[in-house]
């Protein structure tokens, strides 16, 4: 049987409800191991506090957060895929408007001219889509649903080569430190370096998608990851600001190559209740959810 | 901090209550909960002005910056699906006004306030505690209905007045108290001082 677009809709329908209501895997044990390993007794009782939320969600299948964020969209369409970009696309807005119609979704899109609400979670560029062709003849839907208040920490630095690495060190740790408790820490930092402004915001949002505590595949870039991550959690923010050692869950670095002139440096953060999944879909109509979540089974959350 | 005392709390609050309270301590509330955020904020204040009366007399009751998402169930009451905080900070250039005039007695949000805030509550025996952030599923399990909204049709869903009756509401830290204490200024301000060190020790890294 081909995939028909009805088909595809009920397919992302139930993607968007596993990404709203089922914390990733990675994101749910850098809390626990958080939980079990904090010592200060506040930061412990907000640790607590997430781990509660993720469960009573996943039970429940509330959303995680009230705040269900903007939708962001990387999706990997194979050439020989039989249903084309602009029908995707559209496939996607009808099951997000279902989801937001239903209660799982919080209508987030404002217009900023008008002050108006559109109340399913569409508008004026949004959802957020990058498209990217590939060769073959599937489906591949990166999703994250961007929260508000962590983009507080959002910071863009045109900085001059030679004060390039200075610049971005000392640049993290600003926002972070800026920011303080705004975008709901522990959050996972994403940092990137490349030609211009709007390369580098974008990369540090996308490098968002990379589970916790992978490393980069180059040694300087792991590198850069590793001491970032060091820095940030002796900073003392901790968990809503309450102190302790986890500010943040990781650091992910990404870069482009950049113009002998210029080196831009983009940092951008997501908050504990990171919500991201991906997707692969055939042109069968079978589809393979690739990420883990914490899901019902029965009467129990597990991962899976 | 040391270990936290724990509180549970009744609405409609005394001052007495508020008096025994310390940045630090965790609060539980049951009764009601009223949430507004910067649009209502706006309204509640421009009806008073008016010298006209609020749909609810918010005195001893507590404040919720929260924006839920709720859904109507087919016998038309309001189901909360999430409800946890928003950001406080947007509401600081009037919150002192709001505590002054409306009464209420506890504010509950995230990410705490300014000294004008911590100034009114001082004056006016009130405090600021912090839910968990993005804990919006936790929230709504602990919110027993919904009992009236308010300006739903003018300001949208985020943005209305929603009256909750809640039970065991927490746990919240109390970030600023009556007594002038303001915890995230204090915590802030050693991050700030500990970056210094952090940056120095990160740029090191680079030089060799």
């Amino acid at each position: 049987m081909s995939l028909s677009r009805e088909k595809l809709e009920e397919i992302f329908y139930n993607f968007i409800l596993t990404v709203a209501t089922g914390i990733p895997e990675d994101v749910y044990n850098a809390i626990r191991k958080a939980y079990e390993t904090e010592e200060n007794p506040v930061a412990k009782t907000q640790l607590k506090a997430i781990l509660e939320d993720m469960e009573v969600a996943c039970k429940e299948t509330r959303p995680i957060c009230q705040d269900t964020g903007t939708p962001y969209l990387w999706i990997e369409i194979g050439e020989e895929f039989p249903i084309k970009p602009l029908d995707v696309e559209e496939a996607f807005i009808a099951a997000l408007r279902r989801a937001t119609k239903e209660g799982y979704l919080r209508p987030n899109a404002v217009d900023p001219l008008y002050a108006k609400n559109s109340g399913d979670n569409t508008g004026r560029f949004i959802p957020w889509i990058h498209f990217e062709p590939k060769r073959g003849n599937e489906l591949k839907v990166n999703l994250m649903f961007k929260g508000g208040g962590s983009e507080a920490p959002s910071t863009l630095i045109m900085s001059t080569p030679l004060k390039g690495f200075e610049n971005l060190y000392k640049g993290v740790i600003d926002a972070i430190v800026r920011a303080g408790p705004l975008p709901c820490p522990p959050v996972i930092v994403g940092v990137a370096i490349g030609a211009g402004a709007d390369i580098v915001m974008s990369l540090a949002k996308k490098a968002l998608l990379r589970p916790i505590g992978e490393r980069h595949p180059d040694p300087k870039a792991a590198k850069i990851e590793e001491e970032l991550l060091e820095a940030i959690n002796k900073l003392g923010i901790g968990p809503h600001g309450f102190g302790g050692k986890y500010t943040a869950l990781d650091v992910k670095f990404e870069y482009a190559h950049r113009h002998p002139a210029t080196f831009a440096i983009g940092i951008i953060t997501s908050c504990w209740a990171t919500r991201r999944g991906s997707i692969k879909i055939s042109p069968d109509g079978s589809f393979q959810v690739l990420t883990r979540h914490l899901r019902r089974e029965g009467d129990k959350c597990v991962i899976k | 901090m040391a270990e936290a005392r724990v509180f549970h709390l009744k609405t409609p609050i005394s001052d007495e209550e508020i008096e025994k309270l310390r940045v630090g301590d965790i609060l539980y509330i049951t009764g009601i909960m009223v949430t507004a955020r910067d649009e209502a904020h706006k309204k509640i204040l421009e009806t008073l002005e008016k010298g006209e009366k609020l749909p609810i007399d918010l005195h001893g009751l507590v404040l919720y910056h929260c924006g839920p998402v709720v859904r109507k169930r087919p016998d038309g009451t309001w189901e909360v699906v999430a409800a946890g905080p928003t950001t406080s900070m947007r509401m600081e250039s009037v919150e002192a006004e709001f505590i002054e005039k409306t009464g209420v007695k506890v504010v509950v949000g995230k990410g705490g306030m300014g000294p004008r805030t911590a100034e009114a509550m001082k004056k006016h025996k009130a405090v600021y505690a912090v839910f968990t952030g993005g804990a919006g599923a936790l929230a709504a399990s602990r919110i027993k209905r919904v009992i009236d909204v308010y300006w739903l049709e003018e300001l949208g869903i985020p943005e209305a007045v929603w009256v909750f009756e809640v039970e065991e509401f927490g746990p919240l830290v109390v970030t600023i108290d009556a007594q002038g204490n303001n915890f995230y200024e204090e915590q802030m301000a050693k991050v700030r001082e500990r970056a210094e060190k952090v940056k120095e020790e990160l740029l090191s890294k680079l030089e060799h």
